[in-house]
């Protein structure tokens, strides 16, 4: 046993270009190795993960911030141009200043703290009743969120037909709501309201789900303790010891609904089955990316977009963080 | 003082004083799935109740001709619909199966292994929560091209296993194991490779089950990848089949109750897998907070 050991080290001494004075500390010499085998080990179990988030995620990002500087047009070598689509977004484009960005606020604000809250409340509500009747009820709430928007965009366009036989103008026709069937996916009027329902309908995603076990995990000695405190009613419980003790979960619940915010832009141009929307009524960022880089192909000025539209959703995620994260 | 009525969250029995909660959830419910029903009822009409002025919500005489003849449909370039639903299923079960490797080796090491960048690369892949794909799909495109992944069944795979959240998951479920019990198997001579698939992977079966629906979800909903990255139509998925339909055949009244089937086919397997299991969805969720 001890002559081996005394082997390999006389090995190691022999190959190794450290004079052999090193053997005299031997144990941070150890140490380091075991620290480095360690890393090495870390990275082996990292590396796939790693290299696909930097191809797909950073090196995107990082390109798109880069073609924001530039004129691209696919065909041409990419030219740089400096701040200039950005200061085009922000003086020329009308659309955008008229239509995509009050859209985007009206949108976002409804349907992000919207979503939101409804998550919290229905989640909560859900946390009072036996845990049966809670599981069917929460599938129901959370259903939708599963559907694909590709595939509910033909069940939408069904309910909302223009002509009288629609399911929705025939319904109103027949109790007098209406006297005229509305065209309701091609009216600028009608289309953002759709839009913002459709997608409060199936915000209950996992940020619902996270919310709902965070709610069913708070230790109830808390609650004991709250109401020896003086917690009269159960308002004054929620906002004093749930909402406290589940931050962790109110903050991922409220990352998910500002990134889900900005990324349902889509069912606009699926409703409508047009990019620009009608009268660019249901226009969000996102439609204003796709229709700058693959209708007109100008990936620069697009790129500018989506930069300003990663730094809006980092922009509300942390407003998030401040309300909901460690302060340390 | 304040009374406290005890343990009214999570209650083990239906109690009177639970009916204000009925009240608003029940309605609720129903609301939330009515657009469902209506697919399901949609799906399932013969051709003469999708003529029926007025039009009618629930369907009277349920068949499944709309399925059968969706699943005979030949598109315009004569590619059967089998054959978008073929690719759909090959290309989710990769995303799924690679997506549940990664996100378990990226978890286990970010939780548990001692390196340098532990720190700064999980809060970088907390900020990538944030991010949105949509967002970068012209540089997403210059590279999947680089790559050479254009018109390849890795053209669907590889851009959707960059999930954030997965590995956000799996990270902090794998927090819960005490280092204990990794450093016992390190010290009975247990290799890395073992510690993680005997010790780690059976302990974080319900952080895996999540992973699985929501990578599930992601690629089985996806038409991105097939209407940016496949020019070849033998090569796309069931989803962009489903987005060409809202525009063909969706657009007249016989060809809705097809569309509707399609969507019925979206949706159930999505619907079977979170059935089977929520009850591990609900115990990651547990410990999905962010700090």
């Amino acid at each position: 046993m001890n002559e081996t050991t005394l082997g390999k080290k006389g090995l190691r001494a022999a190959r190794s270009p450290v004079p052999p004075d090193a053997d005299a500390a031997p144990v941070p010499q150890k140490r380091i190795k075991r620290a480095l085998k360690e890393e090495l080990s870390a990275y082996a179990f990292l590396a796939p993960y790693l290299i696909l988030f930097s191809l797909f995620i950073v090196v995107p990002v990082c390109a798109a911030i880069g073609l924001s500087f530039t004129y691209f047009n696919t065909v041409e070598r990419p030219r740089f141009i400096g701040l200039e689509n950005y200061v085009n977004l922000l003086t020329q484009d009308s659309e955008f200043m008229m239509y995509v960005l009050p859209n985007t606020i009206k949108f976002a604000l409804l349907v992000g703290p919207g979503g939101y809250i409804l998550s919290f409340w229905l989640a909560w509500l859900l946390a009072q009743i036996p845990r049966r009747s809670r599981t069917v009820l929460a599938l129901a709430l959370y259903s939708p969120s599963m559907t694909a928007a590709v595939a509910m965009a033909v069940i939408w366009l069904t309910l909302f037909s223009g002509d009288s036989a629609g399911y929705l103008n025939a319904l109103l026709l027949k109790i007098g709501l209406i006297d005229a069937p509305i065209q309701w996916t091609q009216s600028p009027h009608y289309l953002m309201p759709i839009m913002i329902v459709v997608t409060l309908w199936n915000s209950m995603g996992v940020g619902f789900l996270a919310m709902m076990a965070g709610i069913l995990n708070i230790n109830k000695e808390m609650y004991e303790a709250g109401y020896m405190d003086g917690i009269k009613n159960r308002l004054q419980e929620v906002w004093y010891i749930t909402i406290p003790s589940m931050k962790p979960q109110m903050l991922f619940g409220a990352v998910m609904a500002v990134v889900g915010t900005f990324q349902a832009g889509e069912i606009g141009v699926q409703l409508s089955g047009t990019n620009p929307t009608p009268q660019y009524s249901g226009q969000l960022l996102i439609n204003h990316i796709a229709d700058y880089g693959f209708i007109r192909y100008d990936m620069g000025y697009a790129s500018a977009i989506s930069v300003v539209l990663l730094l809006v959703i980092y922009g509300f995620s942390k407003v998030a963080w401040r309300l909901f994260g460690d302060k340390d | 003082m304040a009374s406290f009525h005890g343990n009214k969250i999570n209650p083990s029995r239906f109690g009177i004083g639970q009916v204000k909660f009925f009240v608003f959830l029940i309605p609720l419910g129903i609301v939330m799935i009515l657009p469902i029903v209506f697919m399901f009822s949609q799906a399932l009409k013969p051709l003469d109740e999708l003529f029926l002025f007025p039009p009618t919500f629930l369907v009277r005489q349920p068949t499944i001709e709309n399925l059968v003849s969706l699943l005979s449909l030949k598109d315009m370039s004569v590619i059967p619909v089998t054959k978008y639903l073929f690719n759909s299923v090959v290309v989710s079960v990769s995303v799924v199966a690679l997506a549940l490797l990664t996100s378990a080796m990226t978890g286990y090491a970010l939780s548990k292994k001692k390196f340098k960048l532990r720190k700064t690369l999980f809060e970088i892949n907390t900020i990538a929560l944030m991010f949105v794909p949509a967002a970068v799909t012209i540089p997403r495109y210059l590279i999947v091209e680089k790559l050479g992944l254009i018109n390849t069944y890795w053209g669907h795979v590889l851009p959707l296993l960059a999930l954030p959240v997965g590995v956000f998951l799996v990270k902090q479920f794998v927090d819960q194991i005490p280092n204990e019990l990794i450093e016992a198997a390190a010290i009975d001579g247990a290799r890395d490779t073992a510690v993680f698939l005997r010790i780690v992977m059976p302990l974080i079966k319900p952080a895996m089950a999540t992973v699985a629906i929501l990578a599930f979800q992601t690629v089985w909903n996806n038409a991105e990848t097939s209407s940016l990255y496949m020019s070849k139509e033998t090569l796309k998925t069931f989803a962009f089949y489903m987005t060409t339909l809202s525009t063909t055949i969706g657009n007249n009244v016989a060809g809705q109750g097809v569309a509707a089937a399609a969507a019925l086919v979206m949706f159930v397997p999505n619907l079977i897998i979170f059935i089977f299991m929520q009850s591990k969805v609900m115990d990651t969720m547990a410990h999905s907070g962010l700090k």
